[in-house]
């Protein structure tokens, strides 16, 4: 605990490219783009197998694949390849990026897929009699009802960039990691950067996931509000199935 | 990329990791899930529990590993309940989450039926509610098993004392060494794979029922 204070409170510990604002920073922005071009691969393609129903076996493979890989094998896989693409930039910052872009990506395919296929046929029928257009089908029914789910996938996926960010200092990218593998080096006197390190990530994770929960939580009020008396689709973030877990 | 001769010469030592490995997750994935059958069975009596019980164990499984594993250096050091105690913890969110459902998934005339029976309280727990809950219980267990392979590699890079295929990888990183850390990381994919695939015919074999009537995979 003293320790801890010690770091905590050594003006070093904030200052320059190796303090606690610069790292943190660090792993914010790297978490924050990563999770965007996820995003930009993943949500379309969700969408589009679960509007259309095509493709859902596929689906449903990148997400088992998807689980099946763990972030530290991930990053030293991309390691050599990335070495060799570019021997300057290689280490750091690419393997990190890229692994923490394919850990993302399942999460949020398969829950904006499993959002969609939640909604009720009937319903999506019933709208298109009312005369709405697929485009409109997708954005007045399907989106708001599948929210829940879909921000749960962004829950998943962001808990796996900021662990990922973190093994990342392994192999040289900065982020608070950094702190646990430089504590770590020095022993007993870096067991305050050790235990500082790990609680800023935590913190960090935690406060996150919370603001996600609650935006899910926004989202499923708004759901089953719309539906007026049909209030089967309450329980629409909480389907108990096991691999859509945020 | 991989220089196999290096491999060959080592196989005993890899196949010690490997052995290390499942050791580092089948004994948490054991510990949660005596714990979480426990306290699913305690939430279905008391729904009251639900709640805080998928609050905490949904922050516990919030927080990145390495820095989970960290946090306990100061108490445990570099014992073996540092990979442990946050590998065991990992599991309970999952487990917990996918037995209440099964339980609650039981249909209410198979209940009344085993109370005809004659069926009481743990006897009817035990022989109709739990078998009824073993295909989303199996559910959990697949994915907690993948899960942990995948964190358990994590460990060794606070230490070389907790083993596992994840040493592989660091000392791989240390050494420059592309052989060993590519090994670790593909055979902790592989093995992943693997456990996955057991789990599933596990499951098979506990619910001969299910092949009797549908071939319906429930979790796959």
């Amino acid at each position: 605990m003293n320790e801890l204070i010690g770091w905590l409170t050594d003006p070093a510990s904030w200052q320059g490219d190796s303090g606690i604002p610069f790292r943190l920073l660090e792993h914010v922005a790297i978490a924050a783009v990563s999770i965007l071009a996820a995003t930009l691969i993943a949500l379309p393609v969700g969408l589009w197998i679960g509007h259309t129903g095509r493709g859902a076996g596929v689906a449903i493979n990148i997400s088992n694949i998807g689980r099946a890989l763990p972030s530290y094998a991930v990053i030293v896989i991309i390691l050599p390849i990335s070495l060799a693409i570019s021997p300057d930039y290689g280490l750091d910052l690419i393997p990190t990026f890229v692994a923490m872009v394919i850990l993302a990506i399942p999460p949020i395919l398969i829950n904006a897929f499993a959002g969609l296929q939640a909604v009720d046929r009937d319903l999506l029928e019933a709208g298109r009699g009312m005369g709405l257009t697929e485009s409109q089908v997708l954005r007045d029914l399907e989106l708001p009802l599948a929210a829940p789910v879909i921000i749960g996938g962004f829950r998943t996926a962001t808990l796996n960039v900021i662990a990922t960010a973190t093994i990342g200092a392994v192999v040289g990218f900065g982020g608070l990691g950094a702190f646990i593998l430089g504590g770590r080096a020095k022993g007993i006197a870096g067991l305050g950067e050790l235990i500082g390190g790990a609680l800023l990530v935590t913190i960090l994770a935690i406060s996150v996931d919370l603001v996600l929960a609650w935006l899910q939580r926004r989202a499923a009020r708004r759901a089953d509000r719309s539906m007026g008396p049909a209030r089967d689709f309450r329980d629409l973030s909480e389907i108990p199935v096991p691999q859509f877990i945020p | 990329m991989i220089d196999w001769g290096w491999v060959v010469g080592h196989l005993d030592d890899i196949a010690f990791l490997l052995l290390q490995h499942l050791v580092l997750v089948a004994v948490p994935l054991a510990a949660g899930l005596a714990a979480s059958l426990a306290l699913a069975v305690a939430a279905i009596r008391h729904p009251v529990i639900y709640g805080p019980v998928t609050a905490l164990t949904g922050i516990l499984y919030t927080i990145p590993s390495l820095a989970a594993f960290a946090l306990l250096v100061p108490l445990f050091s570099f014992s073996w309940l540092t990979a442990f105690i946050p590998l065991t913890t990992y599991t309970l969110l999952i487990l917990f989450r996918n037995i209440v459902a099964g339980l609650e998934g039981v249909p209410s005339d198979v209940l009344e039926a085993a109370d005809a029976m004659g069926y009481r309280g743990r006897q009817r727990l035990w022989r109709v509610e739990l078998p009824l809950a073993i295909p989303l219980t199996m559910a959990g267990v697949r994915l907690a098993a993948v899960t942990l392979i995948g964190l358990a590699t994590v460990v060794s890079i606070l230490g070389s004392s907790f083993g596992g295929l994840g040493l592989l990888i660091t000392e791989g990183l240390q050494t420059f060494f592309p052989t060993k850390y590519l090994l670790g990381g593909l055979l902790s994919i592989a093995l992943a794979l693997v456990v996955d695939w057991l789990l599933v015919r596990t499951e098979r074999q506990l619910t001969p029922w299910a092949r009797a009537t549908s071939g319906r995979a429930a979790g796959a």
